[in-house]
């Protein structure tokens, strides 16, 4: 487990650093002077320019400015953004927790809805239950986001009035942001009106967690029909059907732990994905999370915040990938020890 | 094992389905039916509507944090009292005094407790911090006071004295037909100078401007950059305590976005709706609109080449298809401007024909200013819907096609945040832009001045640059007269002089559009100046 650990965390540490010297580099690729570029100071006087120069080693070689911004980096330091001249720090922990929650939630959803379906695709192999739920799968990846959000808010919001069509919650309720994940700060405030304004904000995220589980869910559906075939073709299954044990007790005890593992490992790899569907449903939901002000950020020209955002959500896909490993080592004692497993 | 999962699942159905049935419940409606949400199409800069003179800022904050000495009747105009319950003007017209109202209170904020009703020190405070150069609050947000730089107020203001706690008289250098109706315009607010030395002496002076403390029906509660601002009711309204206890302007800059808003029942009032036919469908929606006093032009960077030769930007006013803008963008709720004073101004000129439309002129013109073989520029186009351009995007497409025609290669440049858009505009970066005016008060003279003289040129509200000294001399005598037929006379000088120099080509004046729910009651919109909420109800 250690050596795992260390090799998850090398990998880690690797990634961030190219990142950091892409991100470094664009700031040299952007139009504008460079400095400017990285620390977002549109309106600095040249006595605070030459301060900055100096902040950023800009009087040394490129490599020793890497360094300098590198030390910026890890003091939470990314500059200001040039829209709102606010820093990059504070402009992300604000937004970044609604892309957590919306995220998660369609995660947990796609995972809650596709993975049992495709499990039930695979017990009715190549039966009528199984090709319609291959068919529903294909068609629901197939389905670009942005379309099926602007359908969704148009069937939902616009002709049957049942749910809101943009935002987190409703403007009428006022929740003290402690932890920026709307749904817990709700639980935590003393507001009159508490319950009200769970079940607005939980109103409120159906309709973006659907558009967002969606694709994610299909690719679970068709990852746990092929883990769950791989399985039930396995000796261990034909030795348990041997013993006379019922289809309900393969299936539940043995068969589906199994498979669960192995679409567990391909969590991590739909997590990215996931996230850029997530950007474009929070411009759609008007979500304030941090894809959304990303996007917007492409749109003024911000290059800090471009740097600033594109470092703070890779990093978040590579933690949230590195999760999943874990997760999926804590699961599978194959993957940790893989020497000294039978392969 | 078998069994949990089911259970669960079956638990987890049950529990959605319960939780979604139990949406409408009586405690929400109250708080509803409380609440206007109000869906607006911008952030406002500031919270002070004395240092910037954007609608969208004014709409925010004028009206509803904030009161004048004085008011426009929301029907004809008049000026009319608000905290000055009576003035006096003598009869050479250079001294006018002021008789405040004794129980107007200030908001008491989580960052403020007022200890004391209003009185002439906040009147004469909120004037200084605009006219005195060398006032401690002059600089505090940069230290632009468009409208009343504009309107040359330093110039003409040579004193304003406290003659007892509840008087106040402001002395002129000569006598201006203005200066009333400037005193009542949207920017000409008063503000708290107990609140001004409290952060004086905290040295936080900057958040005057972004904490605001005013006499207002709505003081303000929260404000979460361009997403929201959340406005309470202000328990010692002098007029009286609002029936709305909660107004929050939700920030919407797509007009699909507004439009999907009301629809879904999220706004209960959206600014500059889109689909006018769509929510005249509705029965529970109500579309209003008012005759605003507005112009929507193109406007030239005077500074920069071609557009610094007169001839140029004369043969582009030949070349625009007014009445194509009119039909495509306004859908025919505008009429086609033919100088930069609505039809509904006294000081309008009936002689002022329509330009005239005809690529022939503007070709001869361009060859004569040596651009034969024509040029490319950029255009640029307002991020945002306002009643003067509904649609910049479309109409600069327009105006691109129609000068393609003269050989004019256009660019258009848009896609810029609104903040973003103006700052750039007021830095000269641009070659042309397509822009407006709303009046902020009913005199003429709001037209010209901020407009177009050199002093807004350098202010910034000038964004075409031009500065024509006999164009500032007309206006300026314009203003020193109270006789209308001479006023009249000088303005028509100074709108053929526009014609013939074209620093801008005007295009039309509008209506302002605004569409809301039929639970909600009162009058919002105004002829002149921002939104108001006073008086506003929701069933």
């Amino acid at each position: 487990m250690l050596i795992f650990t260390l090799r998850r965390l090398s990998l880690f540490i690797f990634t961030i650093l190219l990142l950091t010297l892409l991100s470094f580099s664009l700031s040299f690729l952007f139009p504008g002077d460079q400095l400017i570029n990285l620390t977002g100071q549109l309106n600095a006087s040249p006595e605070q320019l030459a301060i900055l120069a100096n902040d950023y080693n800009q009087q040394f070689g490129l490599l020793s400015q890497y360094f300098s911004y590198l030390n910026h980096l890890f003091h939470g330091e990314m500059g200001y953004s040039m829209n709102s001249q606010l820093p990059i720090a504070t402009e992300v922990l604000n937004r970044l927790p609604a892309t957590i929650e919306l995220t998660c939630v369609a995660l947990l959803v796609a995972m809650f809805f596709g993975i049992p379906i495709g499990f039930c695709a695979a017990i009715y192999h190549r039966k009528l239950p199984d090709n319609l739920i291959l068919t529903v799968a294909m068609l629901g990846y197939s389905i670009p986001v942005f379309w099926l959000g602007i359908l969704a808010i148009l069937v939902f919001s616009i002709q049957l009035g049942w749910l809101p069509s943009a935002g987190q919650i409703s403007l009428l309720f006022e929740i003290e942001p402690v932890t920026g994940l709307q749904l817990i700060d709700i639980l935590l405030s003393d507001n009159e009106y508490k319950w009200q304004a769970f079940q607005d904000a939980t109103r409120h995220l159906i309709l973006p967690v659907i558009v967002v589980a969606l694709a994610p869910a299909t690719i679970f559906m068709r990852l746990a029909r092929t883990a769950m075939l791989e399985v039930l073709d396995t000796h261990y299954i034909k030795a348990a059907k041997a013993k006379g044990l019922t289809f309900s007790q393969i299936i539940y005890r043995h068969a589906m732990r199994n498979a669960f593992i192995k679409v567990i490992r391909d969590v991590g790899l739909q997590f990215a994905n996931l996230i850029t569907i997530a950007m474009v449903t929070e411009v759609i939901f008007s979500w304030p999370g941090i894809g959304r002000w990303l996007i917007e950020s492409i749109y003024q020209r911000d290059y800090t915040a471009i740097q600033g955002g594109l470092i703070v959500l890779s990093t978040f896909i590579f933690i949230v990938h590195i999760i999943i490993d874990f997760v999926y080592a804590a699961l599978n004692p194959l993957a940790r020890e893989p020497h000294h497993g039978a392969r | 094992m078998a069994y949990s999962t089911q259970t669960f699942y079956n638990f987890f159905a049950l529990s959605l389905l319960a939780f979604l049935a139990g949406c409408d419940t009586n405690e929400t409606l109250s708080l509803s039916k409380e609440s206007i949400i109000y869906c607006s199409e911008g952030s406002p800069e500031s919270f002070n509507p004395q240092t910037v003179s954007s609608g969208t800022t004014i709409d925010a904050t004028s009206n509803q944090l904030y009161n004048r000495l004085l008011e426009f009747d929301p029907t004809d105009n008049t000026i009319i009292p608000a905290i000055a319950k009576s003035w006096h003007v003598t009869r050479d017209g250079k001294m006018i005094t002021f008789y405040l109202r004794k129980d107007v209170q200030f908001h008491q904020t989580r960052y403020f407790t007022p200890t004391r009703a209003l009185n002439a020190d906040d009147v004469i405070f909120s004037f200084s911090r605009m006219l005195d150069v060398n006032h401690e609050y002059h600089p505090v947000s940069g230290g632009k006071y468009p409208f009343f730089q504009n309107a040359q107020l330093a110039e003409l203001i040579s004193s304003v004295e406290k003659i007892n706690e509840h008087t106040v008289r402001f002395q002129l250098t000569r006598p201006d037909s203005s200066f009333l109706a400037n005193i009542g315009s949207d920017s000409a607010v008063i503000l708290s100078k107990e609140y001004a030395d409290q952060l004086l002496q905290l040295n936080t002076m900057q958040e005057i401007d972004m904490l605001p403390v005013g006499t207002g029906p709505f003081k303000f509660k929260w404000y979460s950059s361009s997403s929201f601002i959340r406005y309470e009711a202000h328990e010692n309204y002098w007029r009286g305590k609002s029936k709305i206890k909660q107004l929050v302007f939700d920030i919407t800059p797509r007009d699909t976005g507004r439009l999907t808003k009301l629809l879904a029942g999220e706004c209960d009032i959206i600014a500059y709706p889109i689909a006018h036919e769509k929510i005249k469908q509705h029965d529970n929606l109500i579309l209003e609109s008012v005759t605003a006093f507005n112009v929507g032009y193109l406007g030239f960077n005077t500074a920069k080449p071609p557009f610094n030769n007169p001839l140029v930007r004369k043969a582009l006013s030949y070349a625009i298809n007014k009445q194509a803008i009119l039909d495509a963008v306004y859908t025919g709720q505008a009429e086609i401007a033919n100088g930069i004073i609505p039809n509904s101004s006294w000081a309008y000129d009936e002689t002022i024909s329509s330009q005239e439309y005809s690529i022939n002129k503007a070709q001869e013109l361009l060859s004569e200013a040596g651009y034969s073989d024509g040029f490319s520029m950029d255009l640029w186009a307002m991020p945002v819907q306002r009643s003067y351009n509904p649609d910049a995007v479309t109409m600069a497409k327009l105006i691109q096609a129609d000068l393609q025609k003269i050989g004019i290669e256009v660019d258009i440049v848009s896609g810029y945040e609104w903040s973003t858009f103006l700052r750039k505009i007021t830095d000269g970066e641009h070659q042309s832009v397509l822009l407006g005016w709303s009046a902020d008060h009913p005199d003429p003279d709001n037209f010209f001045s901020p407009m177009l003289s050199c002093s807004s040129a350098i202010t910034g509200s000038n964004r075409t640059f031009w500065c024509n000294e006999k164009f500032d001399r007309l206006i300026k005598r314009a203003l020193q007269t109270n006789s209308i037929n001479k006023r009249k006379v000088l303005y028509s000088k100074a709108l053929a002089l526009i014609n013939e120099e074209v620093p801008l080509i005007p295009i039309a004046h509008s209506k302002r559009f605004q569409a809301r729910s039929n639970n909600i009651n009162g009058k919002l919109l105004r002829a002149i100046g921002g939104i108001d909420f006073n008086g506003v109800t929701k069933n």
